[in-house]
């Protein structure tokens, strides 16, 4: 099993869980985040004084997947976040010990 | 100082001539017949009517018009405290003008040598105020209370400056001490018969009293204070604009009472009042907006909330003396340079004059009482201006906001000063970070 961490444009978050949904895969976790990379932040202007804003809201997408389907879900997710300009995001994959479904005590490839 | 007292000197005898002038015409006209005694007022209804719902609007001003005003200008963490600021000084100050603050201001003084200056304690808890004591034409409890609205809002608006670093305890009793030693005394020299009343000062709804006091106040607050930690460097944007854009609705609303109520009366004083608070507030808002867009590239929610607090501010000594002309006139200087005075003079001095009282509150107030004196005509308010060829009334106007300026920058340097040594005035810079909210009241706004 792989967590794979997606950080994508907010706007995007749609298209990647279709896609990911049309793969067979159900169920992520989604968060509301800050960040930068190399895309540049904004200026504020209140009464004349100036604020350079440099993190930019962002949403973090995390999903785990049986290991074989982790190139497959990859490939989804890039298609459906990408639009071409800076601030596109990045992918994290990292390993996974054990998973557990609460309501059955389901492990594993069992639980995903 | 020789500069000073040479003004004051032209500012008596213009005003002395003015005077002279002024009281000598009816005397011509009533030659032959014996001068008939006053009648005595009694209530009229239309006009009581009025200042009810006139005393309401102006507690509307203050809770929740300026708390939300400057709430959403503050950093979240701090949102609450600047809330109980305003809720409490609302609350102390009622209690004090009660006891002891409206005989102050609006008392006769037995003693003829401190009348100029305060009144004397013949209300002290409001003796003698029965249910059908007399003001003019409303009921003496109206005035009172209408009044009181006055006295609350002038030291509320201060805690703008003063926003993300004062202590609570230090702020009350900092209230109560401006209240009695800077509000009432000036209160009484303009509006109880003092010595600006006399000199002929054109204030009519508080652009001495309330705006000028407070911003001066305002701006020796802040620099006694410090700056904030980390000002210039750190993110102090507003969190949330739309109660600072509805906080300035309920002012501008408010407001009509403030001015318009000013007129003691439900009559055309009171009409014209409404109608040019309304064209000097909307032509500042225009001004401010066409500045900031000229400047920055971008007209701000902010800004065009503030260009209309500034217009508000400067309209307010002349609102029962000016036509609409002179009003769109007001509007468009307090518009412009109140812009400059928050932004740019604030920039160039470093000040941290947090939510700019001093900028909109003390400028546009000198901005107003001065083109008072410019643009009071005969015809709106019975006095006139240098339009009509009245070259006396600008001196005097400067003497009054002179007055003003030199007494409550001195008072409350002073009572901050033994604030400061006795219980100490600004929170630590733990306390600071952590955010006033938790520190100071242990609430948050999630």
């Amino acid at each position: 099993m792989k967590l794979i961490t997606a950080i994508i444009k907010p706007f995007k978050l749609e298209e990647v869980r279709t896609a990911l949904t049309d793969l067979g895969l159900q169920g992520m976790t989604v968060t509301e985040v800050k960040g930068y990379g190399r895309q540049k932040g904004h200026t504020e202007i209140y009464r004349g004084a100036e604020y350079a804003v440099s993190f930019l809201p962002k949403i973090k997408m995390e999903i785990v997947v049986p290991s074989a389907q982790v190139d497959k879900a990859l490939e989804a997710i890039q298609r459906a976040a990408k639009t071409g300009q800076i601030g596109d995001g990045k992918i994290f994959v990292s390993p996974i010990e054990h998973t557990v479904r609460i309501r059955t005590g389901e492990a594993d490839d069992n639980a995903l | 100082m020789k500069f000073n007292g040479l003004i004051r000197t032209a500012a008596s005898s213009a005003a002395t001539a003015a005077l002279y002038l002024w009281t000598s015409l009816p005397s011509f006209a009533q030659d032959a017949a014996p001068a008939a005694a006053p009648p005595t007022p009694t209530l009229d209804t239309g006009d009581t009517a009025w200042m009810l719902t006139s005393t309401a609007l102006v507690l509307m001003m203050t809770i929740p018009g300026l708390a939300l005003f400057y709430g959403g200008m503050v950093r979240k963490k701090n949102v609450l405290a600047v809330l109980m600021q305003c809720f409490a000084t609302t609350c102390l100050v009622t209690v004090l003008w009660m006891v002891v603050a409206y005989s102050l201001a609006f008392t006769t003084n037995a003693n003829e040598a401190w009348q100029p200056y305060i009144g004397g304690l013949d209300k002290l808890l409001l003796a003698g105020m029965g249910k059908d004591a007399l003001t003019l034409t409303i009921p003496e409890s109206v005035f009172m209370t209408f009044q009181m609205t006055f006295a609350i809002i002038t030291p509320a608006l201060i805690v703008g400056s003063i926003v993300d670093r004062m202590k609570f305890s230090a702020l009350l009793l900092f209230m109560g001490l401006w209240l009695l030693i800077v509000y009432a005394p000036i209160c009484h020299w303009v509006w109880g018969g003092g010595f600006l009343a006399n000199a002929g000062v054109l204030d009519f709804a508080g652009g001495t009293v309330v705006h000028i006091n407070a911003g001066i106040a305002g701006l020796v607050a802040c620099l006694m204070l410090g700056r904030r930690t980390g000002y210039r460097t750190e993110n102090m944007a507003p969190f949330n604009l739309v109660l600072t854009v509805i906080g300035a609705s309920l002012l501008w609303v408010g407001w009509f009472g403030f001015n318009a109520g000013s007129a003691v009366a439900a009559n055309g004083s009171a009409g014209m009042a409404m109608a040019v608070t309304q064209i000097a507030t909307a032509t500042a808002a225009l001004a401010w907006m066409f500045s900031e867009w000229l400047v920055h590239g971008k007209p701000s929610v902010l800004g065009i909330a503030s260009g209309a607090v500034a217009g508000l501010v400067a309209i307010t000594p002349a609102s029962g003396f000016v036509d609409p002309k002179g009003a769109l006139v007001i509007g468009a200087a307090a518009g412009v340079g109140c812009y400059i005075a928050a932004t740019g003079l604030k920039r160039l001095l470093g000040y941290d004059d947090s939510l700019d009282v001093f900028g909109v509150h003390a400028v546009g107030g000198v901005i107003g009482a001065l083109l008072t004196g410019v643009f009071a005509v005969e015809a709106i308010g019975g006095k006139t201006g240098l339009l009509e060829g009245n070259f006396a009334q600008v001196p005097i106007q400067a003497y009054g906001v002179l007055a003003t300026i030199v007494w409550c920058a001195v008072a409350t340097f002073s009572i901050l000063l033994v604030l400061k040594l006795i219980v100490g005035i600004r929170v630590t810079e733990s306390a600071e970070v952590e955010g006033l909210d938790l520190a100071l009241h242990g609430e948050t706004v999630q």
